[in-house]
């Protein structure tokens, strides 16, 4: 049978009654957990194994599936209303959704990204239905030099697209840069900057840092600022729902988003925020409305939404084909195949197609439910933003403190959140960037290991990093987007880059 | 007819033997071994009857050093409270240099083990265990090792290797990564020589002819695997990843035995049998003084590997 045929097969499993109910339950739970602080799909899915023993195995692995889809989707819900990122893949979203939804524009907002969403897993499932053995081939060709190059392109971009004062992005670049050495070295098992603190020795919690910089410190901010009435929240300005222009400014976004995303989820060391990253600095780059980038650009969530989404569904390329778990949630649906006897990998597409068929056709209805679902939902939602703004941003600070108790009970984690909160508000008060310090924190870690293992395996010979095909071309085009805008800034046309980059929050 | 009713209630619960409603700290994040350990032993201690309710809770962190540290001070003389850990534990506490140690608690029994495996890639010009490590007497940098995280069981394995070899081991080039499945791709990917991890990691490579299984860490050659133990290549190592419960600390000898023979009993129902042939696991029960005995041993040896691999001084 072709793999057409088989996907018919699988989407005639998965329409059965009951797969349709198993679903609906993970799709609305998964939603719930993406909104609600503090719990993840991960730990959802833990909690649910021991109860799905007694059901049947294609039955629990699509609730599963539902649930990984559904908590993607809820996690851009808070991002955008609350600026309150709960995992590290929606935190790019808060940057124009939040400002977005401060003018009124939070349903459109929320809107395109879920249809963005939407759009990105159909293609990235169908991607993963058909190519999945491909795409596998290509992703393990990736070793730790064109990790490192890919790091770099991420860097250069990134830093571009954040810093209209270079001194100032760069400045918070470098801080996250440094907060990202604290912890274990990875590579030698020694720790570093831990000052004795058992608690340090993991390093800086990506989600608690970005919610400590993101929610606590606006929430001092406009404390601060109480009496100066130039950022009032608007709930509704206009109509909720997307009009004419926004579906023109949103579409290509999507479609650029799932085309990073997807290969990158799927890469074994990728991971969903570089994907959200570089869709950000494309936007940014290709956008014929640059001076919205920074006060609400409907192309910066829109394109890091669908990446978001289409990495999701790259994770389960090498789960899927190698048995190979890259995020948390996927180890955990690993888990679950295990528990029913099944053991991905190489073979699992041969000795059991009418489950990963199933699978795969149940991801696409999952997908469709959830629009379904979030759709509606979302003019209830804005209301959320009518809310009095003393009361809101209390919510926030309850929301943002619950989270961060929920995912880790320790005082030491609180004080963290709390500390981060101040240095938001600092950064603010003095105008410097907040995303190139969770950016620094997120890419640092990375880059410096993959140059290290790289290092490691040509014992210290630093041509190797540039001695394939891959990690040469990427490492040219992030050499490429250092220095051409040097030589435009040279030859007089600086004015032309100060306009590009639009103001920074 | 009330009265009667509350009677016999009263009196069922009365006949009941006092059941303990067990809180299992797992100190990783949710997903892990340790993690699929504790709710594995929370869905059978409750299918078996053996206890009412049984709570699991995610404390990660630092190899599981934090989650044993707060366990630990947190739970002294609780009979109820029970932690996962493992050997990987043991190297954590040495190279964090970790203020609570295995020995603040309680350990009750080893539950499960795997053993560690020796692979290559398909396409590698290395045949056999032979062949690798003359390639590492050769030129130890040249051997670059796959395996998880730094000072785990399996850059210990690779120490272990190279000094059963006569191979310095301070010299050996170790990639650590985050994990077997990360370090998995960078061997599928020929980005290294070799790589470790324990078996369950490659079985599924290994069956479909992308990795060649040079050698495993067993005292014996085990059953169904096509592979000879490192012991039959002349290197004396038997390394096994085992997981393990332990109490909390300042137990009374009566609750030590209980909790003990709760965990005896778990380890030895059908439903228990069941979930580690699902999951692959290899049933390495061992309690009371046969336990302490090998958890003092395996404690020594990893002091002596971890400062001869230098990751402890």
């Amino acid at each position: 049978m072709s793999a057409f045929d088989f996907l018919m097969q699988g989407l005639v499993t998965a329409a059965d009654p009951m797969m349709l109910l198993y679903a609906l339950i993970g799709v609305t739970l998964g939603t719930a957990v993406g909104v609600l602080p503090g719990i993840g799909p991960a730990l959802t899915v833990a909690l649910l194994l021991p109860v799905t023993y007694r059901l049947d195995a294609a039955g629990s692995l699509i609730m599963f599936a539902g649930i990984y889809y559904g908590g993607m989707y809820g996690g851009s819900t808070t991002s955008i209303l609350l600026n309150t990122p709960g995992e590290s893949a929606s935190i790019i979203t808060a940057l124009e959704g939040n400002k977005m939804a401060r003018k009124g524009r939070g349903g459109p907002a929320l809107a395109t990204a879920a249809i963005g969403s939407f759009v990105a897993g159909l293609i990235a499932t169908l991607l993963l239905a058909f190519l999945a053995p491909t795409i596998v081939k290509v992703a393990l060709v990736f070793g730790p030099r064109e990790y490192f190059a890919l790091m770099m392109l991420a860097f250069v971009t990134v830093s571009a697209a954040f810093g209209d004062s270079a001194l100032r992005g760069l400045t918070s670049l470098f801080l996250g840069l440094a907060l990202a050495c604290v912890g274990i070295d990875q590579l030698t098992g020694q720790a570093r900057l831990s000052f004795g603190q058992p608690e340090l020795l993991d390093g800086i919690e990506v989600t608690t840092m970005a919610v400590a910089m993101f929610a606590i410190g606006e929430a001092l901010a406009i404390a601060g600022a109480r009496n100066q009435h130039d950022d009032s929240v608007l709930a509704v300005k206009g109509s909720v729902w997307m009009n004419r222009q926004d579906w023109a400014r949103s579409w290509k976004p999507w479609l650029r988003g799932t085309l990073i995303g997807f290969p990158i989820g799927a890469m074994p060391a990728g991971g969903a925020e570089i994907g959200t990253f570089l869709s950000y600095a494309a936007e940014k780059k290709l956008t014929k409305h640059p001076e919205e980038f920074g006060n609400g650009a409907i192309e910066g969530v829109a394109g890091p939404e669908a990446a978001n989404n289409a990495s999701a569904a790259g994770t389960l390329v090498p789960l899927l084909t190698l048995g190979l778990p890259t995020s948390a949630t996927a180890a955990i649906m690993l888990a679950g195949f295990q528990q029913f006897g099944l053991q991905p990998g190489p073979l699992l597409f041969a000795t059991n197609p009418t489950l990963v068929w199933g699978l795969i056709a149940s991801l696409l209805i999952a997908n469709a439910m959830l629009l379904v679902l979030n759709l509606p939902l979302i003019g209830l939602w804005v209301k959320l933003l009518r809310v009095p703004k003393p009361w809101l941003y209390a919510g926030i600070l309850l929301f943002a403190t619950l989270g961060t108790i929920g995912a880790n009970p320790s005082t030491f984690e609180l004080g963290m959140l709390l500390g981060f909160g101040v240095l938001g508000y600092v950064m603010r008060l003095y105008g410097y960037p907040i995303a190139p310090i969770v950016v620094g924190l997120i890419l640092g870690p990375m880059a410096e290991q993959q140059l290290r293992r790289a290092l490691s395996i040509s014992q210290g010979d630093w041509t190797y990093l540039a001695s394939s095909p891959i990690a040469a071309t990427l490492l040219a085009l992030a050499a490429l987007a250092l220095i051409v805008p040097l030589i435009l800034r040279a030859r007089g046309k600086g004015e032309v880059l100060a306009q590009l980059a639009g103001d920074e929050d | 007819m009330k009265h009667l009713v509350l009677a016999s209630l009263f009196a069922g619960a009365m006949a009941l033997p006092a059941m303990a409603d067990y809180t299992i700290i797992a100190p990783a994040n949710p997903g892990g071994g340790w993690d699929q350990t504790a709710r594995t032993m929370q869905s059978v201690l409750q299918e078996e009857g053996i206890s009412k309710s049984v709570q699991v809770q995610n404390v990660p962190g630092a190899g599981g050093t934090i989650g044993l540290a707060q366990f630990a001070s947190q739970n002294k003389g609780n009979p109820d409270a029970l932690i996962v850990g493992g050997y990987v534990m043991v190297g954590a506490i040495l190279t964090n240099k970790a203020p609570v140690t295995l020995k603040d608690v309680t350990p009750i029994a080893r539950l499960t083990g795997e053993y560690e495996a020796v692979v290559v890639p398909a396409a590698s010009d290395i045949k056999d265990i032979k062949g690798l490590i003359d390639a590492l007497k050769a030129n130890p940098g040249a051997v670059s090792w796959a395996g998880g995280s730094a000072g785990g069981t399996d850059h210990i394995a690779v120490g272990m290797i190279a000094k059963a070899a006569d191979v310095d081991p301070t010299k050996i080039n170790y990639i650590a990564y985050s994990g077997g499945g990360e370090a998995l791709a960078a061997i599928l990917g020929n980005q290294v020589t070799a790589g470790v991890s324990s078996l369950g990691e490659f079985e599924a490579q290994v069956k479909a002819g992308t990795l060649r299984l040079l050698a495993v860490s067993a005292p014996e050659r085990i059953e169904g695997v096509d592979a000879p133990t490192l012991k039959e290549a002349g290197l004396n190592i038997n390394l096994q990843n085992w997981r393990m419960v332990a109490a909390a600390p300042g137990l009374s000898d009566e609750q030590k035995a209980k909790i003990t023979g709760d965990i005896e009993k778990m380890a030895k129902s059908e439903a228990w049998k069941k979930q580690l042939a699902d999951k692959g696991w290899m049933d390495t029960f061992l309690a009371g003084p046969a336990f302490d005995e090998q958890l003092a041993k395996d404690e020594a040896d990893t002091a002596v590997i971890l400062k001869d691999i230098g990751l402890v001084k």
